[in-house]
């Protein structure tokens, strides 16, 4: 599938974006941030800034953006419109939460009550998000059970990061936040490590015999292409990355996104805290380049099954 | 209006695809863009179109395949796709807007272009890769089973047929209603193994593909035909005497 | 939820509904065509049309990007840089026609012979031979010498009628099918539409081609034979059908010239001529009386085999007999010609077993009662349901003449010419073999018109078109010793002679509608040098004056000093006469008309009508009334009405007579073009069904075709297996009589002049070092482009934007090379580098190409990279249209030795890899600048926007994308 660069940074920053939202309400509604004003404005405003953004970047991907209302319509069959209005309905609790905790110093009571629906309402919502794409059985590479499990594991391990940078930055920083980071990023790493380990092993399950039909008759092989040039179907499908490439890639998503997060939060759990906070700004650092990294490969290694008839 | 109807449409409209006899000309590919480029889908755009890497929108797209490796009974299949009117198909069903949609009616899977947002999903989800995206436009289109062409009364009845099965020089696309055991489609496929595409796929193909028939031969021939003996003018022995009439 | 959307199920499609024919190629469809808000809405089949009814095909489906193409061509030019520059300035038509009339007036003047004129895939020879003829000229020819005259002369010179377009299998009683290198054909529609319904009926298709696509894909059997070896392989299925007395002796004695006695007096001046009566008449052996007599008579029982004393003492054999000789003889054992063609011996024996079971077990009979030439009655038509169909796979080879009849020597043996279920000709066909008309030319005089047709049928030297020292008379050679049946000329000669001035140099070469420098020529670079090349002595061009009629930005374009811009097939008059190459089919004769469907919104204008005018400015006699006024001042539509090619016969059939009531004959009929529009523009006979079959011997159809001026008398029309007038050429070359061959001709005349069916190692193969040349290379029509013009279609395009060359798969793995490689492909003429795409369904000794499909950069309105010109190749750059040399350092022209016709599928080739470097193929050209007055071609095509139910507004509205 092609890497279109509006959905990767959608679907990474909307997941940070929720990952951090969640985290902070649950930690903020359990006494263990303290309500003050800023770091509710930075924690709950980064999140929605992030959720916003990726949210604004995903209509990049519309042909018609400005119709992009009509996506709310059809929660009852569609994934993307469930997301979309969850990602929406998040937004209700999410900005009484911050209200609460910015404005008036309240992370309880009512407040509290919208932050846990907040939170609900963000994993939902990247649950929904990573439906849209478990739930296409025409691309074998994500219609897997732990496409979903990645994409909460991701993103609640990218909140945990953030969580962690923040607050340090704000010196309000508990073991609790590197637990839940550490736990996460563990989670995370195992599950897409499965992941891998499954796409790998995914036979496909049709191949131009099967699709054709015309399998029982012998080897199918493509003698030519409907047009000589790429179609949109080609374009938007066809897009493979090189195995070698694919491998680097992944390298470096294991380094980038697990192995140095997981490091620099393990050693900022020892670490004097001007050096944590570096240490937690590094482990952000390598989370932004190894999401980016890991959210392209999921694009780039999935294989669209229309691209057999073109046999690719 | 995602949901796909709630009982089976009463009538299954498809076409049956005679993979025997198309011989790859395109015509119903470029009738199906000159039909529909001026209907209710239109237009079918193309960009770059006088340029390098041209490319547009067409509803019926057709493949050609080598089958049988390089042996004696190997073939060459033309392989002519657009949209098979599904009976349970994801691109519906997946679709955010309610922009897609299938007819309670008689089956057809639509787009309606007003209420589309272009975000392209519906044609991930379809295996067949029967969807069309429109990027001048910026809306998801597909091969419509001429919705405009076969109800139009405008037109006169024997033309209410999809514009590709009316092109098609070798006759190999039949148009009708897989629901009516009597239709030339469904008695095609009963007749000639008509399948369906990808069925592992589960979204239930309305239109059926009939399989390439064997070739004829007859058997080997046992022996030259009476060679040895032959030679010189004895050769023409048989036809000496024969009493021909003009 | 929201209920279902209800879209507008019934559209308004047209204002209007116009009927015309299709002219996306020659097969000449009829099409309806919707027009709404004075646009071009949407182009169907016609049902009640014969050619196609109905149905369309790609390219016509394709129709109105073609006439709304960004490469149409706006005003007439003149050249003000250098040819090949493409640098014109637009002038007005008065100067142009004013041009023309100066250039032309002086060459007719002085040496009309000074005016080459040919055009090439048009539909108006009847009018542009016509009007070559009153301009005094004999160098005519449209494009029929390059493109098939091998099937047109074979046919036409054996049974009367051909492959090609004047007959076709009986598609609805057939049950075996032979196709010999047929890709697409001038039957386009018809012959999908006859596959379609053979293989419904389970009837068996064979396709014998070197490569598996199309026709070939859907066949039965695909037989890969190896090129230019189908001669061998259909004479071992000739031999094996003899053999086994698998052949129709009853129809050989009837309808052929099986029976006539030859003369069998080796050395002398008439061995090998028929023996004949006091009246000319050809002589058979009666078995009942034992006596000589006309071979003419009815009821007479014609011996096939023995020798027999002619009265003055010699002896003579049935022409059956040497048929029977060469043919039983083990050089066409299928063993012996099986390694040859790549065709095992096996299954040539069982294709002739099939043939001869379905021809003779299979036999149909139809119960319809018939007369014969005799005045006898049958009771039934018998049918021996094997068809054969064969096109220029067969045709572009120098040894294609002889298998083409062959093939039709195949047909005759099985009793399956005219027959139902067998291969059946379209009315005006059969004609006299060969027909009657000779080329005219051997006399030619300043302001003279030549006393016939340049174009026609040599039956001997006296026909031929030579000065008294037995020189070339046409520029192109065409009816010399160098092709002396070349019956459509040699159109693929005539700028290599002209340039060398061989015989002699001319003044003015006008073309139409050929795309001569680059497609529709052999050895495509040359070619460009010599249209630009300068004469040193003179300063001048060497071919001084071009004059082009095109309708598009072409190749061509840049090297004429003056464009004559023609209208599209959607805005012209056009006549689709019987005169000409009409689209009539078996089962009665048709014709059809174009007429405008839109206005031009150009200033173009129809090249007939200018040709006429043009006629009418320079007085030619035709065209001019004793007044020196205008014979047909409202230009073609008034010479298609009012023109009389012998009285009572015009361009048009239909709607004759004053009152429009007559058919064939008749007087003009002032309203016949509002009765073809009436009559969806088209006329349509069908013959009754005693006519339908046995044409060349059936009295109510001739009786029918004389009627209609198709056959001057209803003679039998007796099929010729063994040709004369190939035996008096040969005996000619062999020393006898006044007219002599030079020389260095006599072998290949003596070698290719064989009164039976021979064949040959095709020239170029016997030329080369097939070492080093060890593949056969070939081209093929893509079902969706027609030649060049379709490159400019917005979707056409799409599907072939770029050709590739094919190599077996085998052959591949054997080279190490791999899909997307790039290879060099070197011929005795040159080389190119072209990238490759391999295949299983192809012959391993051959590679092909699609035709056509390489463009120019800059050509036809495309970007300068557009795939066409940068990965896209033309084939022709590697075939020459001349032979390497001979010994005698001669290097006669690329042609078949008998008919001239240019042997494209000869070329030998080898291939080797080389770097992809750019991934560009080579060589390139300059890129061509826009001809002046035509716009920049749009990024996007939206074309159907304005038809749209809320004109569906647009996102971008010119957005240029590239991945
Ligand atoms: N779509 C389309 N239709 C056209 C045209 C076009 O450009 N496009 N052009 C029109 C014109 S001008 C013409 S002349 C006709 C030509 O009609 P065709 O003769 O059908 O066209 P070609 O593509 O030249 O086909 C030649 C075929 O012969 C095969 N062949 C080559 N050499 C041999 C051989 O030695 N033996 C055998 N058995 N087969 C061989 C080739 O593989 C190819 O399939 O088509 C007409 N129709
Ligand atoms: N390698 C190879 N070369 C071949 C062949 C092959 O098989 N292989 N086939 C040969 C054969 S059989 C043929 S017939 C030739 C075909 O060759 P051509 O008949 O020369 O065909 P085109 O190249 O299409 O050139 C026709 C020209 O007519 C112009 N034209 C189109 N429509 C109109 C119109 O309405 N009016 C006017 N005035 N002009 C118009 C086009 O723009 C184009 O420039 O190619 C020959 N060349
Ligand atoms: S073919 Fe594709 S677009 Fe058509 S109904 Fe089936 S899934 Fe949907
Ligand atoms: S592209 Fe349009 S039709 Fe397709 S899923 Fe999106 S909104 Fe629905
Ligand atoms: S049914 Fe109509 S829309 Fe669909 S492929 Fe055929 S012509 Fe195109
Ligand atoms: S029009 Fe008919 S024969 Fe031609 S490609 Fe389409 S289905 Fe095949
Ligand atoms: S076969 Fe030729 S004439 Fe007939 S519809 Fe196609 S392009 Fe037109
Ligand atoms: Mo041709």
């Amino acid at each position: 599938m092609h890497p279109a660069y509006s959905v990767i940074f959608f679907t990474t920053a909307s997941g940070a974006g929720y990952g951090l939202l969640i985290l902070a309400a649950i930690f903020a509604v359990g006494g263990l941030l303290p309500a003050t004003g800023l770091l509710g404005l930075v924690l709950v405003g980064l999140a929605l800034a992030l959720i916003g953004g990726g949210l604004l970047s995903s209509t990049f991907h519309l042909g018609r953006p400005e119709r992009a209302v009509n996506a709310l319509s059809q929660w009852r069959t569609s994934w993307l419109s469930r997301e979309g209005v969850l990602a929406i309905a998040t937004f209700l609790p999410a900005g009484l939460f911050a209200v609460g905790w910015v404005f008036l110093g309240k992370t309880t009571g009512f407040f509290g009550w919208m932050g846990v629906a907040a939170a609900l309402l963000a994993v939902l919502t990247v649950f929904s998000t990573s439906m849209i794409y478990a739930s296409l059985t025409t691309i074998p590479q994500w219609n897997l059970a732990t496409v979903p499990m990645a994409y909460l594991a991701l993103g609640l391990m990218s909140g945990a990061v953030l969580l962690a940078f923040v607050t340090r930055l704000f010196g309000v920083h508990g073991t609790a936040v590197d637990v839940v980071a550490i736990a996460a990023i563990l989670i995370g790493w195992g599950v897409k490590t499965a992941y891998w380990t499954a796409i790998d092993g995914r036979l496909p399950e049709s191949d131009l015999g099967s699709a054709t039909g015309l399998g029982r008759f012998g080897a199918v092989r493509i003698l030519e292409q409907p047009h000589t040039e790429a179609n949109f179907l080609m374009h938007e499908m066809g897009y493979r990355v090189a195995r070698k490439h694919a491998r680097r890639l992944r390298s470096l998503a294991h380094v980038g996104l697990f192995a140095l997060p997981l490091l620099f939060v393990v050693a900022g759990l020892f670490a004097p805290e001007v050096t944590a906070t570096a240490m937690a700004a590094g482990a952000v650092l390598a989370l932004v380049v190894g999401l980016l990294t890991e959210r392209w490969l999921f694009f780039a290694e999935a294989r669209h099954d229309c691209m057999i008839w073109y046999g690719r | 209006m995602t949901s796909l109807p709630a009982i089976r449409p009463e009538k299954r409209l498809g076409l049956a695809i005679d993979l025997d006899t198309c011989v790859g000309c395109h015509a119903c590919a470029t009738n199906c863009k000159e039909w529909n480029t001026g209907g209710i889908s239109g237009p079918l755009t193309d960009v770059n179109a006088y340029e390098a890497e041209q490319q547009g929108v067409w509803f019926n797209r057709v493949f050609t395949y080598e089958v049988g490796g390089e042996g004696p009974n190997a073939r060459t299949v033309h392989f002519p796709k657009n949209c098979l009117h599904c009976e349970t198909p994801a691109c519906v069903t997946v679709c955010p807007t309610g922009a897609s949609y299938k007819r309670s009616e008689d089956g057809i899977v639509l787009v309606d272009h007003d209420r589309c947002i272009g975000c392209k999903l519906c044609s991930w989800a379809c295996p067949y890769g029967a969807r069309e995206y429109d990027e001048v436009v910026g809306v998801m289109k597909k091969c419509t089973l001429c919705v405009d062409k076969i109800y139009n009364e405008n037109l006169p009845e024997e033309d209410r047929v999809p514009a590709c099965v009316a092109a098609c020089p070798s006759k190999a696309r039949h148009f009708g209603d897989f629901a009516d055991p009597n239709s030339t489609v469904s008695k095609l496929t009963a007749e000639r193994g008509g399948y369906d595409l990808m069925p592992e796929k589960g979204y239930r193909p309305t239109s059926k593909y009939l399989p390439p028939r064997p070739g004829r031969r007859s058997a080997a021939p046992v022996s030259a035909a009476g060679e040895p003996g032959l030679e010189g003018a004895g050769r023409f022995l048989k036809w000496v005497d024969r009493i021909l009439s003009r | 939820m929201s209920r279902e959307p209800a879209p507008d199920l019934s559209p308004v499609v047209s204002d209007e509904v116009k009927y015309t024919t299709c002219y996306m190629c020659a097969c000449r469809c009829g099409i309806k065509v919707h027009l709404k808000d004075g646009l071009v809405r949407y182009i169907e089949g016609n049902r009640n049309h014969p050619v196609n009814k109905g149905v369309i095909c790609g390219k016509g489906s394709s129709g109105i990007m073609q006439h709304y193409s960004p490469a149409r061509l706006r005003k007439p030019l003149k050249r003000v840089g250098k040819r090949g520059e493409n640098a014109f300035v637009e002038i007005e038509w008065e100067e142009a026609l004013g041009l023309a009339t100066e250039w032309l007036g002086k060459i007719r003047a002085t040496d009309p012979k000074k005016l080459a004129f040919f055009t090439g895939r048009d539909q108006s020879q009847s009018l542009t031979g016509w009007w070559a003829s009153q301009f005094g000229t004999p160098n005519f020819a449209a494009h029929g010498g390059f493109c098939s005259v091998n099937m047109a002369a074979a046919g036409l010179y054996t049974i009367g009628g051909s492959f090609w377009e004047f007959g076709e299998p009986d598609w609805d009683r057939a049950k075996y099918l032979m196709l010999f290198g047929v890709a697409e054909d001038h039957d386009s529609n018809p012959i999908k539409t006859g596959l379609g319904k053979m293989k419904g009926r389970g009837a068996k298709v064979v396709s014998v081609n070197p490569i598996r696509t199309g026709y070939s894909a859907i066949a039965d059997e695909w037989l890969g034979i190896r090129p230019g070896t189908d001669g061998l392989f259909v004479m071992a299925l000739i031999h094996e059908l003899l053999h086994a007395d698998k052949v129709d002796l009853d129809y050989l004695v009837r309808y052929t010239n099986a029976p006539w006695l030859l003369i069998d007096a080796p050395g002398a001046a008439d061995h090998g001529l028929f023996a004949r009566d006091a009246a000319g008449d050809p002589l058979c052996f009666d078995q009942k009386t034992r006596s000589l007599v006309s071979a003419k008579l009815p009821d007479v029982a014609p011996a096939v085999v023995g020798s027999f004393e002619l009265p003055d003492g010699r002896s003579a054999v049935p022409a059956f007999q040497r048929i029977a000789e060469r043919y039983m003889d083990a050089d066409y054992a299928p063993e012996k010609v099986a390694d040859r063609c790549g065709i095992a011996a096996d299954t040539i024996r069982r294709i002739a077993r099939e043939l001869a079971e379905v021809a003779f077990e299979q036999e149909i009979r139809l119960p319809i009662k018939w007369t014969d030439w005799a005045g006898r009655e049958h009771d039934e038509m018998i049918g021996r349901p094997v068809a054969m169909h064969a096109m220029r796979g067969i045709s572009a080879h120098t040894n294609g003449f002889h298998t083409c009849r062959a093939i039709h020597l195949l047909q005759v043996l099985l009793g399956s010419i005219e027959c139902p279920g067998g291969f059946r000709f379209k009315p005006p066909f059969p004609k006299p073999i060969p027909p009657g008309q000779k080329p005219a030319g051997k006399t030619y005089a300043p302001n003279t018109p030549l006393p016939g047709l340049p174009l026609g049928f040599t039956t001997g030297p006296e026909d031929l078109v030579i000065d008294a020292e037995g020189n070339p008379i046409r520029i192109d050679k065409a009816y010399s010793w160098e092709a002396p049946v070349a019956s459509h000329g040699l159109m693929h000669m005539v700028i290599t002679n002209a340039w060398k001035g061989d015989p002699y140099q001319i003044d003015t070469l006008f073309m139409y509608m050929a795309n001569m420098s680059w497609n529709s020529t052999m050895n495509t670079k040359g070619v460009m040098e010599m249209l630009t090349d300068v004469d040193p002595k003179t300063g001048e061009y060497k071919i001084p004056r071009i004059i082009y009629s095109d309708a598009y930005a072409s190749e061509m374009v840049a090297y004429a000093d003056l464009i004559l811009p023609d209208t599209s097939y959607l805005e012209r008059w056009d006549c689709i006469s019987l005169l000409d190459r009409p689209i009539c089919e078996a089962d009665g004769p048709a014709d059809a008309i174009r007429h405008p469907i839109v206005e031009p919104d150009r200033d173009v204008r129809a090249f007939q009508t200018v040709l006429l005018d043009l006629g009418a400015r320079l007085k030619l006699p035709g065209m001019t009334n004793a007044d020196g006024t205008a014979k047909f001042p409202g230009g073609y539509p008034d010479y298609i009405v009012n023109h009389e090619r012998t009285p009572g016969i015009g361009p048009l059939a239909g709607w004759r007579g004053e009152n429009g009531d007559q058919h064939g004959r008749g007087a003009v009929n002032p309203n016949q073009l509002e009765a073809y529009i009436a009559h969806q523009s088209f006329w349509h006979h069908e013959l009754s069904p005693d006519q339908k079959f046995y044409k060349f011997a059936n009295k109510s159809y001739l009786d029918f075709a004389v009627k209609m001026g198709f056959v001057g008398h209803a003679d039998q029309i007796v099929l010729q297996l063994y040709s004369e007038p190939m035996q008096k050429f040969r005996l000619a070359a062999e020393g006898h009589g006044a007219i002599q061959p030079p020389d260095h001709l006599r072998a290949n005349l003596i070698a290719a002049f064989d009164p039976l069916p021979v064949w040959y190692v095709p020239h170029e193969e016997a030329a080369v070092d097939t070492t080093a040349y060890p593949l056969h290379a070939l081209t093929q029509r893509p079902m969706i482009m027609y030649h060049s013009w379709g490159s400019q279609n917005a979707w056409l395009r799409q599907i072939l934007g770029r050709n590739k060359l094919y190599v077996a798969t085998s052959k591949a793995r054997e080279m190490g090379l791999e899909d997307g490689d790039w290879v060099r492909v070197t011929s005795h003429n040159g080389a190119i580098k072209v990238q490759i795409k391999t295949m299983e369904g192809l012959n391993p000794d051959t590679v092909w190409t699609w035709n056509a499909i390489g463009k120019r950069s800059g050509s036809w309105n495309l970007a300068p990279d557009a795939p066409e010109a940068k990965k896209g190749f033309l084939l022709n750059h590697l075939i020459s249209e001349l032979l390497p040399a001979r010994a005698d350092g001669r290097r006669l022209s690329n042609s078949d030795p008998i008919t001239g016709q240019a042997a494209w599928f000869d070329l030998r080739v080898r291939i080797e890899k080389v770097e992809a470097g750019a991934e560009v193929s080579e060589p390139q050209f300059p890129t061509l600048p826009r001809p002046p007055g035509v716009a920049p071609a749009p990024h996007v095509n939206d074309y159907g926007k304005t038809f749209a139910p809320s004109h569906s507004e647009q996102k971008h509205s010119d957005k240029r994308t590239r991945a």
